[in-house]
């Protein structure tokens, strides 16, 4: 099992929901964050005073799939978080110890 | 019997009513009646909620409940001093006489101090006195409620009240009662233009920002920490508010609904109008891309450039002056204010000491018939001249109200203490002085 993390652009986040459906992943966490990468902040200016903004908001996606899944979820999201423009984000993949189903117990593979 | 002696009384009647006619001409005229009380309305409309939303907007949000805090209770305090002597000292004329310059000609008597003397029938030419009394009151509410823009976030809530107390009292009313205090009234007898008060409200206050910034001295961490405005929906929001309550500020200067009031509210208009796209336009050109902030801030600048102009200018003259406002208020505080380092917060100085000299100098020129104008002043025959008696006003108010506003401010200090302490000011306004938080979510 693996924990799949991804920052990606906002305005993204519907085309991503949509591919990793088709994928089959049942289950999504989505938070809204902020921070930076190459992209770097952005500027904002009030009557001549310039105040630069060094967090962008971003939206980090959480996905716990089996490593069967792992692939395919990957490539979902590269291809519909991409604007190829640059902020576009990251992936991160993780090792996943332990999942368990709160309601029934279940553990792992049975919990996904 | 009963026929015979209204017969008889007929005779004793008719005289008695022909001295009736002869004595009681004056009533209020009801359509001029309507409109300066609708007029009040709109003017006490700019201040509450109007000017209060758009400084709101521009403060960080800890102190978002300070400012509005600050022009509700000035707002207050003024009204009761307006009655207790406001009033009088600014309009009451008694021993005035034109073209002659004595104590009355740069502040009223105490003789109508309590509205004394201003019986429910009283008159101001064709409107009730109360009517006056109350359109008047509304603009020396918002006079000292400028000035909040300049040290907002760090001044003590009690300083205010007594900084505004002596400010209304010592600046405001003696610059009031100069300008507008009829025949014999110092600035008024001399031929200074000033409609709806450019040089009264607006050069008035600003200067008085200026100094109260630089008395009261920069915010913590200015200019270095970043200070956006929170929430600039209030900002655009109030800069509506002011936009369509100025209508009953520069046309109801007119005091009655004529054609004087009519040009006043289309000029003001355009003028306004002129005035934003103006800032947006420089915005545009300068820093890239045109903001909402400065399309807002635009159309106050021309609000504030055409009110001295409003009842003598014409529909072009006031696209100009409307332009020149836009494009120096907007180098005013975005180049100057940086480059002289003074922390005037939110632009009082920037926006209207500046929107203010511009427009009561050009007030001056776009009078001139020739340019579209109603007409100089009486015994005044060029633009030269007229200009040169704009100037005096500009310079007697921005000197006058500067050295006022100095001498409160610091007298303020030495006493009560002007500022919040550092970690007051650092927790913010509104939970450090009022105990209290604008969102709580």
């Amino acid at each position: 099992m693996k924990m799949v993390m991804a920052i990606i652009k906002p305005f993204k986040l519907d085309d991503v929901r949509e591919a990793l459906a088709e994928v089959g992943v049942q289950g999504i966490t989505v938070t809204e964050v902020k921070g930076f990468g190459r992209q770097k902040g952005h500027t904002e200016l009030y009557r001549g005073a310039e105040y630069v903004v060094d967090f962008l908001p971003k939206i980090k996606l959480e996905i716990a799939v089996p490593d069967s899944l792992v692939e395919r979820v990957v490539e979902a999201i590269t291809q519909s978080a991409k604007s190829g423009k640059i902020g576009d984000g990251k992936i991160f993949v993780y090792a996943l110890d332990q999942v368990i189903r709160i309601r029934t117990g279940e553990t792992d593979a049975d919990a996904l | 019997m009963l026929r015979c002696r209204a017969l008889f009384a007929l005779p004793l009647l008719w005289p008695l009513q022909v001295f009736a006619q002869a004595e009681a001409p004056k009533t209020a005229n009801s359509g001029d009646t309507a409109w300066m009380l609708t007029s009040s309305a709109l003017v006490l409309f700019m201040t509450i909620p109007g000017l209060s939303l758009f400084y709101a907007g521009l403060v960080r949000s800890k102190n978002v409940l300070s400012v509005m805090m600050q022009c509700f209770a000035i707002c207050s305090l003024v009204s009761i001093l307006w009655l207790i002597y406001g009033y009088s000292l600014a309009f009451d004329t008694t021993g005035m006489t034109a073209h002659e310059v004595g104590l009355h000609s740069f502040i009223g008597s105490l003789a109508k101090a309590g509205f004394r003397g201003v019986p429910r029938d009283a008159l101001y030419q064709t409107i009730p006195e109360t009517v006056f009394a109350m359109f008047q009151l509304t603009f020396a509410i918002i006079t000292p409620a400028l000035i909040v823009g300049a040290f907002a976030e760090r001044m003590r809530f009690s300083a205010l009240l007594l900084f505004t107390a002596g400010w209304f009292t010592l600046s405001y009313l003696p610059i009031a009662h100069m300008v507008w205090g009829g025949p014999g009234s110092w600035l008024g007898d001399l031929g200074v233009l000033d409609f709806a008060g450019g040089t009264v409200v607006h050069i008035n206050s600003g200067v008085a920002g200026l100094v109260a910034c630089l008395v009261i001295g920069r915010r913590r961490g200015y200019p270095t920490q970043p200070m956006p405005p929170h929430n600039l929906t209030y900002t655009v929001i109030g800069a509506c508010m002011l936009w369509i309550g100025w209508f009953g500020f520069n046309a109801g200067s007119a005091l009655a609904a004529n054609t004087t009031a009519g040009m006043a509210m289309l000029v003001t208009h355009l003028a306004t109008a002129a005035a934003a796209l103006t800032w947006m336009g420089c915005e545009w050109a300068l820093h890239k891309k045109p903001s909402v902030l400065g399309i807002a801030s635009g159309a106050v600048a021309g609000l504030v450039a055409i009110t001295p102009a409003a009842g003598t200018c014409g529909p072009l003259g006031s696209v100009v002056i409307g332009a020149a406002a836009g494009s120096i208020c907007f180098l005013a505080t975005s180049r100057l204010k940086r480059k002289l380092g003074y922390d005037d917060s939110l632009d009082a100085f920037g926006v209207h000491g500046v929107g203010g000299i511009v427009g009561a100098l050009l007030t001056g020129v776009f009078a001139a018939p020739v340019l579209g104008g109603a007409g100089l002043s009486d015994g005044i025959d060029s633009i030269g001249a007229q200009l040169g008696r704009q100037f005096i006003g500009v310079v007697v108010t921005f000197v006058y109200s500067g050295v006022v506003s100095f001498v409160v401010l610091k007298l303020i200090d030495a006493t009560l203490g002007l500022r919040v302490t550092a970690e007051e000011e650092s927790d913010g306004l509104d939970l450090s002085l009022h105990d209290e938080r604008g969102y709580n979510w």
